[in-house]
């Protein structure tokens, strides 16, 4: 069937910021579907509140609205561009819940929308737990035993008659959150009370737990002339009972014969007809008993979601590429397949590879947090390995991982010293890999292991092949004693060269040397769809250690771009926005982009973004092999965050050319000395500070620069273990703990500049100009990590002569370090309007896709074009918006994730995500930016307020300004006393040690709306802590710094002015149309400096 | 003790790597299958006698083996080629390692290879003689062996997979309506389980069975099974099926798909390299219904060969618009190229076991709930 024509104009929604659970997958379909759409000739409205997204860039779609996903929002959007239909299955869990509120609310009838993929009636059946087991009995498939509950009295009753364990899976939640395994009645009570708060709607099932059990997916797409057709298998190497998010997979399924595999794929073909999914991919799970082959359906996903990313990645099918035009009527026989050109897409792809996802976690990153992985996802990122081997693909993925070790080596074992083993083994975890191996090494029996980790053999057995394998190696004692055939074995069982180096106690370039001499080097193979059946047009390749290299030499010139790696906290989605602006860049040049990662989850690893893929590690042994086997002109390291700066000096010695900014200025940028020497040059201001190897150093070095200090451990990423200390006591402490985490390496210690306004500037250079791409002033004071501030573009607080003061630094700095490219650097702005600089990065930082959305400047491309020779003047004219608005870019924290972490913001980063809120009125963006990360501040109600002493004045006019627009002020005695002398009505309320009525009661009741609590100290008082805790499980807007206080009201006062409406506006109006120029203050402060030289 | 083991093609490539089977040496036609898995069904398929087998997914034998994934008495291929053979097998349902079941077979399998590049080797190639050897590691002669060994066209390999003697299966479940007779051509064991399944009771007999034999059995209709080999070697079954055309249904696959376009007045021609995997879209022209199928055939049906007030074309190959379906237009009588019943590989197509016994019933004037 063609396409259809009575739609023109669809709407999309995005999945708003990434949360774990929910992350740049979700970019990808999205781009994916916006560029298929577009194609197609059809109209694509954007709803999506995350500047760090390829989708919301303003030529993806033709209307771009950045704005919160929320149903009120998204209605406004529909009202202002009425569109035919909407496209609710590209934005995750959260485009799904905005579109079913918007369905229930009446808004699509009343405005004519149709969904399209899915509809009200599948996404129910799906979705409600209830009705998705009515469907699957109607067809025959088991089910676990289950039964829903409304209430935890309920749950209990459920649980009774099933037996425990049971799982508790709240109702249209994200990413299992809110659910659990529970092996009792107190784990019950507790994790059916979450679930049912956190439950769109109060209801959670409880099921029968299959722990134990082999966890399989299936990825399913359908068509209008119902086709069905799975695109991938996937088999958890982790057992039910993990989240399928936080486990490792593999693709395709490894221990299904055919009669297994095939009853499966009847059964989910079965399943997305009985559901009803009309076009588009799904997304299905499935427990298989190991003992007796028993299969039952678990749950079914109606849209695309991580794993049809993974799939799409791990089999070259681009599921939502399709599935978008599957919605809009195409089938899949008119679909030809991307990569061979000749065939059609209705098929099932055959790999000839193995694909291993691993993901990456955070838990020392929340004190507190367990590392134990349940039913509800904790992973932040995750990498993806491809090789002919189950061994290579592991060790591939694990020193793609970031996490200290070079595969599944011995440095990764240290990871559980002194952890009881059988501990390690039975309780799954994040360095479960590393106990199998100890185990293995231990020699303990594989059954053994396999039984205590509910892990399958045939996995234990592969990873035993590593062990031996590296017992072999090192029984061989060095490299001369081991052959080309043992190195190649080696190699073809995923050893990296700094393994194997390890092994011999040498170093990684004398096994490299080794390899070439004895002609032991990887090939790359294509990833092809048809397992090499019909050629490949695509030049997606990974590496491994065969035969042939089907790798094309093209004469072409070429640029390497290397990827950022898995997603952390520290290192997301922006870095990955800037690799594919370079990508987009270098293409408009005509130069062919080599695009280097391993992160599947990002659009720079799709196959469209560059000339040529290598879905690879992004380490030093993986980047080199690349660079000999393309010759490229040169790499480009400054645009995917830490991951390829690290490793940017090795790459240097090796003979890599490295484009931009050198790799000395960035060093002299880093270097602690060298920095001082530098802005001491150029008579610029930095707090006093030192760095200490001991805690007699610290202390004398507080002494010297008074206190507080803010300690960090040297050379980390994302404000790592960074703390502010407040006496010696503190001090000391912390000394203790990060002398001995440190290994050596020096702590240091800055004055921390108490009350002051941190300022991020961002740049651009060709090494003879500067020129300032924005300036943002955070909302949040100093001490506030600035991956996680608050931040608004323009600075709406600093005066004019703060702000040349800092431009000219800007542009200072960038001429002495030569920089080509983009540089960042942090300001603090004391209120007495001395300006310091915190620190100098001469690379893309993470604010740089914000700045390009609030700009509309592709800042990435800019710097891309740059680096490889081009003139700022060349590339302008440069046109910022003639009608400057405020841009508040906010971030998204898990706290709600990890149960009993304190949701206190510090110098250590633990954001996820990030969103922007845009508006003429800095109040109502703020309003949106909260919004945005599922925040709605009350326009009426009761405002708790409980603040450290020196917050006290600025509580007042907070208090007073709150009071005034009709809220109702309580606070508890010493609060309340302080802000009744200064004249504000409270209603005084008992703490919380007290007893009832204090603030607890309130909460729990519904009764407070807006909650200001900051911090009084390194160690929070415990009432504090459960005050913040309760906030984050109700839901209840929250502020932890007088500063983001402040914004509240100015936000909340905007919004009864305008009776709760919200103004919303595209990209394009944005950067296009408005030709009037505001003559306030505010314009002036966005207007860019000329650029200067 | 780690075994060498090399492979030759005709044309002089030569791979090295280890022996995971018998020792040995044999020659076939090199083929290569893109399944992901069911390795034991494609090993016991009769229809790759004469053939040395290359698995394109790397990892094979992870589930083991067990005696009810058996499509025939054991392993039919000449040879096995895989990227790396699992040293374990995990799986319920699992006997013995694959390892075991194919040294206990005596079956030359060879892994260590680069399969892939065996594979596009093949595909720009085409489908060649090849020799599997663990006894000579010298290229060059290898490869000599292999050119001089027979083509597929040169042997009847149908005549050495047909059963010995024809005989009557015996099963107990359910309620027979039909009775039909099978010509073994080398006949999967889950072809007879379907039909069996479908109604049928079934009497095999050996290929070379004459007409009369067959009608003798007096059955509803007449099933034509899938085999190895060159169709147009098999002359004296395409003049059988040419006399028994109006007589009765009759339903063929695969190689009996072959006959029945021959039995037309059609011609086959040999395919570059053949269709063998489990992911082949298949186009029913008259509905537009698209099956995943599975597929092992290295022939295929001329349509320009087809006298189009005969016989209609209807299933096509999306991959390559080769000719995967016949009807007849005067005759009950209907064929398709791929596996419907798969084994490995999608049951998408296992509706046209119905179809099959609708005609039978048809003809005898029943009506089928």
């Amino acid at each position: 069937m063609p396409k259809r024509t009575d739609i023109r104009r669809i709407l999309v929604i995005g999945a708003g910021p990434i949360v774990i659970g929910q992350a740049g997958e979700f970019d990808y379909s999205g781009s994916q579907a916006c560029k298929a759409l577009k194609s197609e000739g059809y109209e694509v409205i954007l709803v999506n509140s995350n500047p760090a997204t390829i989708m919301t860039d303003p030529d993806m779609a033709d209307r771009t609205y950045i704005e919160p996903v929320t149903a009120d929002v998204v209605a406004a959007v529909i009202e202002k561009e009425r569109p035919d239909a909407l496209l609710p299955t590209m934005g995750g869990q959260t485009g799904l819940n905005v579109a079913m509120e918007l369905a229930g609310s009446g808004a699509l009838d009343r405005f004519g929308v149709r969904m399209i993929g899915a509809d009200v009636s599948a996404i129910r059946k799906a979705e409600d737990r209830d009705e998705f087991r009515a469907a699957m009995l109607r067809i025959g498939i088991e089910v676990p035993p289950s039964g829903l509950a409304s209430s935890v009295d309920e749950a209990m009753a459920v649980a009774e008659s099933i037996g425990y364990p049971v799982v508790v899976r709240p109702a249209f939640t994200l990413g299992g959150t809110g659910g659990g395994i529970a092996s009792g009645e107190d784990d019950l009570r507790r994790i059916a009370d979450f679930g049912l708060r956190l439950s769109m709607r109060g209801q959670i099932l409880v099921e029968k737990s299959l722990v134990g059990w082999k966890e399989f997916e299936l990825e399913v797409m359908r068509d209008c002339k119902d086709n069905v057709v799975i695109i991938c298998s996937i088999e958890n190497f982790d057992p039910m009972g993990v989240h399928t998010g936080d486990s490792i997979t593999v693709a395709p399924a490894q221990t299904l014969t055919d009669r297994e595999y095939q009853d499966m794929r009847d059964a989910a073909i079965a399943i997305i007809r009985e559901i009803g999914v009309a076009t588009g991919g799904s997304n299905i799970q499935f427990a298989v008993d190991p003992k007796t082959g028993r299969m039952v359906a678990i749950e079914m996903n109606p849209r695309v979601s991580r794993s049809s990313a993974l799939a799409s990645k791990a089999t070259g099918f681009p599921i939502a590429k399709f599935a978008a035009k599957l919605a809009v009527g195409y089938s899949l026989d008119e679909i030809p397949n991307d990569i061979t050109k000749v065939t059609p897409a209705s098929f099932e792809p055959t790999i000839d590879y193995i694909v291993v996802k691993i993901p990456r976690f955070a838990f020392e990153k929340f004190p507190g947090a367990k590392d134990e992985l349940t039913t509800s996802m904790k992973s932040v990122g995750e990498t993806m390995a491809i090789g002919r081997s189950f061994p290579e693909a592991l060790q591939k993925g694990l020193r793609g991982l970031e996490i200290s070790c070079d595969g599944l080596d011995a440095r990764g074992e240290r990871k559980i010293e002194g952890r009881d083993l059988e501990e390690c083994l039975r309780v799954p975890n994040s360095l479960r890999l590393f106990a199998i191996r100890k185990a293995l090494r231990l020699g303990w029996d594989a059954g053994r292991i396999s039984g205590l980790t509910g892990i399958d053999p045939w996995f234990v057995d592969q990873i035993g092949r590593i062990v031996e394998m590296e017992s072999r190696l090192a029984a061989a004692g060095s490299l001369e004693r081991i052959g080309p055939g043992m190195l190649r074995e080696a190699k073809r069982l995923g050893f990296s060269d700094a393994q194997i180096a390890a092994i011999f106690g040498g170093k990684p370039s004398e096994i490299r040397a080794a390899r070439a001499e004895a002609g032991v080097r990887p090939v790359y193979k294509i990833v092809d769809t048809c397992a090499a059946e019909f050629e490949a047009c695509t030049p997606y390749y990974y590496s491994t250690y065969d035969e042939e290299n089907e790798a094309r030499r093209e004469s072409a010139q070429k640029v390497m771009i290397l990827g950022c790696g898995p997603y952390r906290i520290g290192q997301g989605i922006e870095f990955d926005y800037c690799c594919c602006h370079a990508a987009f860049a270098l293409r408009e040049l005509g130069y062919e982009a080599i695009m280097v990662n391993s992160n599947p989850e990002t659009v720079s690893t799709d196959y469209d973004t560059s000339d040529r893929l290598y879905f690879e590690p992004v380490t030093v042994e993986d980047v080199l092999n690349i660079w000999e086997e393309e010759g490229p002109i040169g790499a480009i390291v400054q645009l995917g965050g830490q991951t390829p700066l690290n490793i940017s000096r090795r790459l240097e010695a090796a003979g890599v050319k490295i484009l931009g900014t050198s790799t000395e200025a960035i060093e002299r940028a880093s270097d602690r000395d060298r920095f001082r020497e530098l802005l001491i040059k150029l008579d610029a201001r930095q707090p006093p500070n030192g760095a200490a190897v001991s805690t007699k150093e610290a202390l004398a070095i507080a002494a010297r620069v008074g206190y507080p200090v803010i300690v960090r451990p040297s050379f980390v990423l994302g404000g790592r273990a960074m703390e502010v200390v407040n006496d010696e006591e503190e001090l000391a402490e912390y000394m203790e703990r990060a002398l001995e985490a440190s290994e050596g390496q020096a702590v240091l210690v800055d004055k921390f500049l108490e009350d002051a306004v941190e300022v991020d500037v961002d740049a651009v250079a060709d090494g003879r100009q500067v020129m300032i791409a924005g300036i943002l002033e955070h909302i949040e004071e100093a001490g506030v990590h600035s991956g996680d501030a608050a931040m608004v573009l323009p600075p709406f607080s600093l005066r004019p002569e703060v702000i040349a003061e800092m431009v000219r630094l800007t542009v200072r700095l960038g001429l002495e370090l030569e920089v080509k490219g983009l540089m960042n650097i942090q300001f603090a702005v004391t209120r007495d309007n001395q300006v310091y600089v915190l620190e100098v990065n001469p690379r893309a930082s993470r604010t740089v896709p914000f700045i390009s959305k609030a700009t509309g400047i592709p800042w990435a491309k800019v710097a891309t074009k740059i680096m490889v020779g081009c003139k700022l003047q060349e590339i302008g004219p440069f046109d910022f918006p003639k009608r400057p608005r405020y841009a508040v870019k906010e971030s998204a924290l898990p706290f709600a994730r990890f149960e009993g972490v304190d949701a206190v913001l510090g110098p250590e980063m633990k954001s996820t995500g990030e969103v922007m809120g845009v508006d003429d009125d800095i109040g109502a963006a703020f309003f949106k930016s909260q919004l945005a990360v599922g925040c709605r501040l009350p326009t009426s109600g009761t405002v708790f307020i409980s603040v450290k002493d020196r917050d006290k004045k600025e509580a007042v006019s907070v208090a007073a300004g709150f009071q005034k627009l009709g809220f109702k002020i309580v606070a508890t005695r010493g609060t309340a006393e302080f802000l009744r002398r200064a004249g504000v009505e409270v209603e005084q309320i008992n703490k919380i040690s007290e007893g009832p009525p204090n603030v607890l009661n309130l909460m729990e009741k519904g009764d407070v709306h807006l909650i200001i609590n900051t911090p009084s100290g390194k160690y929070p008082r415990k009432d504090e802590v459960r005050i913040r805790t309760t906030a984050i499980r109700r839901g209840i807007p929250l502020s932890t710094t007088m500063s983001s206080a402040q914004a509240a009201l100015w936000g909340t006062d905007r919004l009864r002015k305008s009776g709760g409406r919200l103004d919303v506006l595209p990209l394009q109006e944005i950067f296009g149309m408005c030709e009037e120029r505001h003559a306030d203050r505010r314009a002036e402060a966005l207007a860019p400096p000329p650029p200067v030289g | 003790m780690e075994q060498f083991a090399s492979i030759a093609l005709e044309d002089g490539r030569v791979f090295h790597g280890l022996s995971f089977g018998a020792e040995g040496e044999k020659t076939g036609e090199i083929v290569f299958n893109t399944s992901m898995c069911g390795y034991q069904e494609i090993l016991t398929d009769p229809s790759y006698r004469g053939q040395i087998v290359v698995m394109t997914y790397p990892l094979i034998g992870n589930y083991g083996t067990t005696p009810e994934d058996e499509e025939s008495r054991g392993p039919q291929v000449e040879g096995f080629v895989v990227r790396e053979a699992s040293r374990l097998a995990s799986n319920w349902r699992s006997r013995e390692t694959l390892r075991e079941y194919l040294a206990m077979r005596g079956v030359v399998a060879v892994e260590g290879v680069d399969t892939r590049a065996i594979t596009r080797h093949i595909r720009s190639r085409g489908a060649m003689k090849a020799i599997v050897s663990t006894l000579d590691r010298d290229g060059a002669r290898l490869a000599a062996r292999a050119k001089a060994s027979p083509g597929l066209s040169e042997r009847d390999l149908v005549r050495e997979v047909t059963c010995q003697a024809s005989r009557t299966r015996s099963d107990g479940g359910g309620e027979k309506r039909f009775r039909i007779v099978v010509v073994d051509c080398g006949c999967k064991a889950s072809i007879l389980r379907l039909l069996e399944a479908s109604g049928c009771s079934v009497a095999i007999v050996r290929a070379d069975a004459s007409a009369w034999e067959i009608m003798s059995n007096k059955p509803d209709g007449l099933f034509l099974s899938n085999g190895p080999g060159d169709p147009a070697v098999c002359g004296y079954l395409v003049s059988t099926v040419r006399d028994l055309l109006d007589e009765l249904p009759i339903f063929g696959i695969c190689l009996g798909h072959q006959i029945m376009g021959l039995a037309a007045g059609g011609r086959t021609y040999k395919l570059k390299f053949g269709h063998r995997g489990a992911n082949h879209p298949v186009k029913e022209l008259a509905t537009g219904r698209i099956d995943i199928t599975a597929q092992n055939h290295g022939y295929a049906v001329d349509p320009a060969s087809l006298d189009p007030e005969a016989v209609e074309v209807t299933h096509v190959n999306l991959y390559d618009g080769t000719v995967e379906g016949l009807r007849f237009k005067r005759a009950p009588a209907f064929a398709v190229q791929y596996h419907p019943e798969a084994a490995p590989g999608p049951h998408d197509a296992r509706h046209l076991f119905r179809r099959f016994v609708d005609m039978m019933a048809e003809r005898k004037g029943m009506r089928l709930p």
